[in-house]
């Protein structure tokens, strides 16, 4: 039996990430910041065949709060298998550009509390000496954009956090798994007009999500053929790529 | 992102928009803006209805697919409630490893309880439980004039009555209890064996219906004779693990022609008919081969090509069961058409709680054509012959009766009318109805 937290538990990927471990039969510690979605959530996992589900309420912007939840987390599960942290918001970049003090709020969200979080688990799975860290961060990091430098650059921050951990946790045993996803269909890309020959499902996207961390790969990209595009687009030389729309 | 959903049949091929809460905090709020931006609203499930019935007269559906959440369940009782967009197959997955089943089910397992309750949906087992309605004990009502209501029979009969096969005219169907059935296994004892003539049908119908909880029988209406297959099954005490999921196959793209024409129906026909045993054949099936034979295929609607097919489904009652179903198929023979599935079953007389629930004792016949303009003139012909028998429509698989018929053969339509909510309206009740 797998002893999962998730963070971030009430957005779209990491409820169908949680649906399909609920139907292995793992035991899950989800913590999220709306109380009422925590609870729907945790109260839908367990007929799906969850071992046992537990809740925790928490904004991830209040940093102070993060060593509280992995202890709660730590004497619900006893050992963490699994990490995945799912948290996230997508800022309006334009809105972003015209005020300073909201851009460093999405920034604090999308990379400082990541960060913040990672700093703690990487201890304590350190200590364990075994599990696996799994965090979405996107496609978005690989390149900054002119349309959401913001939120990618956030994410770079996220992708980068995560291969220097990678490569200190290699030793004790412990596995980081960086997760790309492209476009999928959730509510927070709701209203973005959205290319549709390349969005996925929710769903879709977990699939992948969990298999790919079974398998302990390095980095996952969410569809796999996002690998190939995104080696296209970081390949551009300067002088084009500044140049396009994208 | 925005995408539009259709109906089942792709006939009416009219796209709607859908509009998703995620959560059911956001749905009054999300009914309210449809209601003042569009007039009329109507709840839309997973689209498993064949016709205008899941559309909404506005062209914007409040889509419930993503409000499929448990919310309690009593595995020592086989209560479950869980919220409208849950599809059945989830419930089935989850109900099985305790020990229950659900109660009623239709030939897919996509549906979904909001879906299912709206269109108040039976089974092969109709003669032993009557529909899905009977096995509801409480569902959650958003209105647009009233706010969120728990229904029960006691509580709000009238509502009940009317929500259950509603149409989903009533209120946004939010939650649904359902008591289960107690089962041993997932898997099904059957038996199966083919006839030659209608006769024949009647005479295995009425000898082996009673004996058995499932029983629905295939016919081949190119076939002069109207040869078939009859198909009967039980909850089996013993059987083994469940067997790996077999591999889902797809229809990848919609084909500019239906590839069901009478030279590929007829082959198929005649080598589906010879497959099956002409003496009563045992045999031990895992449920989902056996319920849902078609969710194999996934999107098989697509085969029927960009026009779309139409399903007509009716129900006789029994006194003029047998001449009138040797009438229909006899209309449909000297069509020249065809119909690649054709299901014909016995209705029991358990009477729903539904007002406009469609089952009736008597027997039922569904029936698949591609469409086509010719189309028309068939079911005028089909139409008569079952308003003549005293028969009716199935709503959720009908994109063509006629207010008149529709009228006559529900007359507690008008009570559903008084009841409907203001901000709920679907193009298939504009057009029964006005």
């Amino acid at each position: 039996m797998k002893r999962i937290l998730i963070v971030g538990a009430t957005s779209a990927i990491a409820t169908a990430c949680a649906r399909l471990w609920a139907a292995e039969g793992a035991e899950l510690f989800l913590v999220a910041r709306n109380a009422e979605r925590l609870a729907e959530t945790v109260a839908d996992l367990t007929p799906r065949g969850a071992a046992a589900v537990h809740g925790f309420e928490l904004d991830v912007n209040d940093v102070h709060r993060h060593a509280d939840m992995l202890e709660a987390c730590a004497a619900a599960l006893q050992q963490i298998d699994i990490v995945l942290i799912a948290h996230g918001t997508l800022p309006d970049q334009a809105a972003c550009e015209a005020d300073t003090e909201l851009m460093l709020a999405e920034f604090a969200t999308n990379a400082g509390a990541t960060l913040a979080l990672l700093n703690r688990l990487a201890a304590r799975l350190e200590m364990q000496r075994c599990g696996t860290l799994a965090v979405i961060s996107s496609v978005a990091g690989d390149r900054g954009r002119a349309s959401n430098y913001v939120y990618g650059s956030a994410k770079a921050a996220v992708t980068a956090c995560c291969e220097g951990l990678r490569a200190r946790l290699f030793r004790h045993g412990v596995h980081v798994v960086t997760i790309k996803p492209g476009f999928v269909d959730t509510p927070m890309t709701r209203d973005l007009p959205l290319p549709r020959p390349l969005v996925i499902s929710a769903e879709q996207a977990a699939a992948r999500i969990v298999a790919g961390i079974a398998r302990r790969r390095a980095v996952l990209y969410v569809p796999a053929f996002w690998a190939a595009i995104m080696f296209v687009i970081r390949s551009l030389p300067q002088p084009i790529f500044k140049r396009l729309r994208l | 992102m925005s995408g539009t959903v259709h109906c089942w049949g792709h006939q009416p091929a009219i796209a709607q928009t859908p509009h998703a809460p995620v959560w059911r905090d956001e749905t009054p709020g999300q009914l309210a803006a449809l209601h003042a931006r569009f007039g009329t609203t109507l709840p839309f499930g997973n689209g498993r209805s064949y016709g205008d019935s899941c559309l909404a007269a506005s062209d914007h559906v409040l889509h419930l697919a993503r409000l499929d959440r448990f919310i309690a369940t009593d595995w020592s009782r086989g209560i479950v409630r869980a919220e409208a967009g849950m599809q059945l197959a989830t419930l089935i997955t989850a109900a099985l490893g305790h020990g229950w089943f659900v109660p009623v089910t239709p030939g897919t397992r996509f549906v979904t309880l909001g879906g299912a309750l709206a269109n108040d949906v039976h089974g092969k087992n109709h003669h032993r439980r009557g529909t899905f309605g009977r096995h509801v004990r409480a569902f959650g009502l958003l209105r647009s004039d009233d706010g969120t209501l728990e229904c029960t029979p006691q509580t709000r009969p009238e509502l009940f009555a009317a929500s259950i096969g509603g149409l989903g005219l009533t209120g946004i169907v939010t939650w649904v209890e359902l008591q289960l059935m107690p089962v041993r296994t997932g898997w099904l004892d059957t038996v199966t064996q083919r006839f030659g003539r209608i006769d024949d049908f009647f005479r295995l119908s009425a000898e082996l219906d009673p004996l058995h909880e499932y029983t629905v029988a295939w016919i081949d209406c190119l076939a002069r004779s109207a040869r078939g297959v009859y198909f009967a099954g039980d909850h089996a005490e013993f059987g083994p693990d469940a067997p790996s999921p077999g591999r889902v196959w797809g229809v990848p793209a919609t084909p500019p022609v239906s590839l069901m024409n009478r030279a590929s129906l007829a082959l198929f026909n005649q080598a589906y008919w010879r497959a099956h045993p002409a003496q009563p054949r045992r045999a031990r099936s895992w449920y989902q081969p056996f319920f849902y034979p078609l969710d194999r295929i996934a999107r098989w609607n697509r085969i029927y090509g960009r026009r779309g097919f139409q399903q007509f489904q009716c129900v006789l009652p029994d006194a003029a069961a047998e001449p009138a179903l040797r009438e229909l198929l006899g209309a449909i023979a000297a069509h020249g058409r065809g119909s690649f599935l054709a299901v014909l079953k016995r209705c029991g007389d358990l009477a729903s709680p539904g007002l406009l629930s469609f089952p009736m004792a008597g027997h039922s016949l569904a029936l698949d054509f591609p469409h086509d303009p010719a189309l028309e003139a068939l079911f005028e012909r089909l139409d008569a012959i079952v308003h003549e028998a005293g028969g009716r429509l199935y709503p959720a698989k009908d994109a063509h009766m006629s207010g008149q018929h529709f009228r006559h053969a529900y007359p507690a339509w008008e009570r559903l009318e008084r009841l409907r909510d203001p901000a709920l309206m679907s193009r298939f009740w504009q057009r029964v109805t006005t």
